[in-house]
């Protein structure tokens, strides 16, 4: 007599008198699991993410942080008037932020959509700049998932290194997290050896209790980083919703073994806000994930202030902005 | 090669200072001989004695204060008891247009007065700077705006004013005590002699040029600087009418001893053990942020301190894990560096006192934990502390500590919580955290404390009224009741 069947009292659900229980299917759960999630206090992560924003951080420190933004730079553009010249423009900056002062570090990535992809690899091959796709019907999500995979499979064939995809908001906030999983996991095998970030879109989630259930969500499917918008949606990264994806990634982390990145996007603009982020970043993951490996900032107009922050910083003065190029 | 390649042990992670950014501090001036102000002037006290008050971060002397004896006394009573006819006599929306210049210029000398409280008292320049000031402030818009309601506040009944009042108080928040104390006082018509603590006096100083600055007539305040002795005076001058103090429960009850049978009125505000309640279901990481607020915040000298935790024994290893990680991040050092988490302790005996309970709790059984933290050579200092393993007959479990530490008890149920929060001689406040709203009232229903906070910790409001239970007092401070401090009824 199997000693769970004789413990329980009843008849077993599966197997048979002597048989032990098959072990559950390893996702069957995913909705109770999803809803088990630990809950976020809206007040208390809105208060300690303002603390943070509160830290001083001048001179050396300020240096060492504006040089890590650039290190750490996806520098995007997104737009449907996006062509084979911009992209090279962008692709220069990326390269050589700074022409002529070669302390100052190329930026880590590039981001593009799909049709991009080919000009802004050729532009930055060699460099050690990264080309970034945007993929999965990016910013909506609102297609079919074989398309997802698809779109995803040919940017990662043109050259891309590292594919930003969107979960299906619509199949999220409906309940049905099997659908965002299972699609996560689908395009995370279609990116292959290129690496996986995950958009959130924090923006139309609506509470902090869903931003952590789907960072977690992404996470457990494969993510290689978390990504809080699309840039296309108003609230894109704000200072709360980022410590609430951090520590979820803490957790996972401690849980699992496994290091999964963080990528802010949307709405960055000045160099304090991206400081505010470092700092958020460093007094919640610590230093180990200060790396460009595990920590990105996606942004198109930030680079500039980043600069001219730098030369202040060095000079003492602000110089005018045509000492900048814009690309 | 690329452009971009560099140096992989740069890659592997990054080593972040924060550079000191200390607060300017030559935005204030701090007299090196400073007199009693009574009857609206800066007068050489009697006594013709003064005493050293020092920067707790550095041992520096900062200044020498008067000590006013009970001659000082006298004429400080005297002179409020002068300025009494004319200042409860005065039309009440008057009244009111000299407190609210008082808040204004609060505010106006903000930076000034947080540097000094910084200074003075060894408190983060970033806690004077955004909560000691803001909130006393505050407190003086919001008195200002009952001194002509005072008859709606009371509906029914005709509030009068008492008379002189004596006020003392601690060392933990100078300003904001001071605040608590003379903003309703003043609303509801009475004047004030009111005696600071002797190791944080200058903000009080400062504060009566204050009221000269915004020409509030003469003796309607009065500073008397001094120790416990100079107290003992105001307390027990007959022309006293009503007493306010906040301090340790011990002089407490020695004030309220001296006062039986005198017919003054009596407001005490003394210490507190409070409970932090945490429920498995709680948010956690906002719960930690609340735990290290409620217990490092300002060293822990606070009387509502959070000093006990009460953790629900399934979540207790999580929690606790998340706590000691959150220690490790907390910034000890220059108070006055705007980085700065955890500050000075205020002075020598209190490190004495908080040195000998943690050795208590060692040699009791509790287990220690103290995050890596660098003290700094000079000056007094005690590091984020957290005991666990205590049970409720450990002295670090019943006994107000007043520092930088916390002791971690474990309960299984709801029930157990409720006993173990109230099983103590004090009742000031409390804390719980759970996702059901349900349980916040279940369990506030049965809490004998003044405060109780949900989902968060020491949130304070000048409309919100403040007091404890048991052995933490009588009386409230803030809000409407507040008032009912100050006003005769009869």
């Amino acid at each position: 007599m199997a000693t769970a069947v004789s413990r329980s009292g009843g008849t077993p659900p599966t197997g048979g008198p002597g048989k032990p229980f098959p072990p559950p299917p390893p996702l069957s759960h995913l909705g109770s699991l999803m809803r088990g999630v630990r809950s976020v206090d809206q007040v208390g992560v809105e208060e300690r993410a303002a603390a943070l924003g509160k830290r001083s951080i001048k001179k050396a420190s300020k240096l060492a942080a504006l040089d890590l933004v650039i290190r750490c730079m996806d520098l995007t553009t997104l737009e449907g008037a996006d062509t084979p010249g911009k992209v090279a423009a962008l692709c220069s900056k990326a390269v050589r932020p700074q022409p002529g002062d070669a302390s100052v570090p190329s930026v880590a990535a590039v981001c593009v959509y799909p049709a991009m992809v080919p000009p802004a690899v050729a532009h930055v091959r060699g460099t050690g700049v990264k080309v970034a796709s945007v993929a999965t019907a990016f910013p909506s999500g609102q297609t079919f998932t074989s398309i997802k995979v698809a779109e995803t499979r040919e940017a990662v064939i043109a050259g891309a290194d590292e594919i930003d995809m969107v979960i299906d908001r619509g199949a999220f906030l409906s309940g049905d997290y099997q659908k965002v999983y299972d699609e996560i996991q689908e395009v995370k095998e279609a990116a292959g050896r290129a690496h996986l970030k995950v958009i959130l879109e924090t923006g139309e989630l609506g509470t902090y209790d869903n931003v952590r259930r789907a960072s977690i969500l992404a996470m457990a499917a494969g993510a290689d980083f978390i990504k809080t918008s699309t840039g296309k949606v108003t609230p894109a990264a704000t200072p709360p919703v980022s410590l609430v994806m951090m520590e979820a990634i803490r957790d996972f982390h401690h849980e699992t073994g496994r290091s999964v990145g963080f990528k802010p996007a949307g709405g960055i603009r000045a160099s304090k806000t991206a400081i505010h982020y470092l700092v958020l970043l460093y007094e919640t993951l610590g230093p180990t994930w200060m790396t460009p490996d595990r920590f990105r900032i996606g942004a198109s107009s930030l680079l500039n202030d980043v600069l001219m922050q730098i030369a202040k910083e060095r000079d003492g003065v602000y110089q005018s902005g045509d000492y900048f190029t814009i690309d | 090669m690329a452009l971009t390649a560099r140096p992989p042990s740069e890659l592997a992670g990054f080593d972040w200072e924060y550079a000191p950014a200390p607060e300017a501090r030559d935005i204030v001036t701090i007299a090196a001989r400073n007199q009693l102000y009574i009857g609206g002037k800066f007068v050489e006290p009697h006594s013709r004695k003064f005493f050293k008050t020092v920067n707790p971060a550095t041992e520096e002397t900062l200044a020498e204060v008067a000590e006013a004896d009970e001659v000082d006394v006298d004429r400080a009573v005297n002179a409020a008891g002068e300025a009494f006819r004319s200042w409860s006599r005065l039309q009440p929306a008057r009244r009111a247009r000299y407190i609210f210049r008082i808040s204004r210029l609060l505010q106006e000398r903000s930076r000034e007065l947080a540097v000094l409280e910084t200074l003075d008292g060894g408190k983060p320049i970033k806690e004077s700077r955004d909560v000691d000031l803001p909130l006393a402030a505050a407190h003086f818009f919001y008195y200002a705006g009952w001194a002509d309601k005072l008859e709606w506040a009371f509906p029914n009944r005709s509030p009068r004013p008492l008379g002189v009042a004596g006020q003392i108080i601690p060392w933990n928040f100078p300003l904001l005590m001071l605040a608590w104390k003379i903003a309703p006082a003043l609303a509801a018509g009475n004047t004030v002699v009111l005696k600071p603590a002797e190791t944080t006096p200058l903000s009080a100083l400062l504060f009566a040029e204050i009221c000269e600055q915004a020409e509030l007539p003469p003796g309607v305040v009065n500073i008397v600087t001094g120790a416990g002795q100079t107290g003992s005076y105001v307390v027990s001058h007959p022309g006293v009418r009503k007493v306010a103090f906040t301090g340790s429960t011990e002089v407490g009850k020695l004030i309220q001893r001296g006062l039986a049978g005198t017919g003054k009125r009596l407001t005490l505000e003394l210490g507190g053990k409070a409970a932090n309640i945490v429920f498995e279901d709680a948010p956690l990481d906002q719960a930690v942020e609340g735990i290290v607020n409620g217990i490092y915040f300002n060293q822990g000298h606070v009387c509502c301190a959070g000093s006990r935790l009460l953790v629900q024994e399934s979540i207790q290893q999580p929690l606790l894990e998340k706590l000691k990680l959150r220690l490790g991040t907390l910034r000890l050092g220059d108070p006055l560096d705007k980085n700065t988490d955890v500050g000075a302790i205020n002075s020598k005996q209190q490190l004495a006192k908080i040195t000998g309970l943690v050795e208590s709790g060692v040699r009791e059984g509790a287990e220690i934990y103290q995050p890596e933290c660098r003290l700094p050579e000079r000056g007094y200092w005690f590091p984020p502390t957290l005991f666990t393993g205590v049970s409720q007959s450990h002295r670090i479990a019943r006994e107000e500590i007043f520092g930088p530490v916390l002791s971690v008890l474990t309960f299984r149920t709801p029930e157990e919580a409720v006993e173990k929060a109230n099983n103590t001689p004090y009742g000031l406040s409390a804390g719980i955290w759970t996702d059901k709203g349900s349980r916040i009232l279940w369990m506030t229903e049965r809490m004998r404390a003044g405060v109780v906070w949900a989902n968060t910790y020491n949130r304070f409001d000048p409309t919100s009224p403040f007091g404890g239970y048991k052995e933490s007092g009588f009386g409230r401070e803030g809000g409407l009741q507040g008032l009912l401090a100050y006003v005769d009824l009869n």
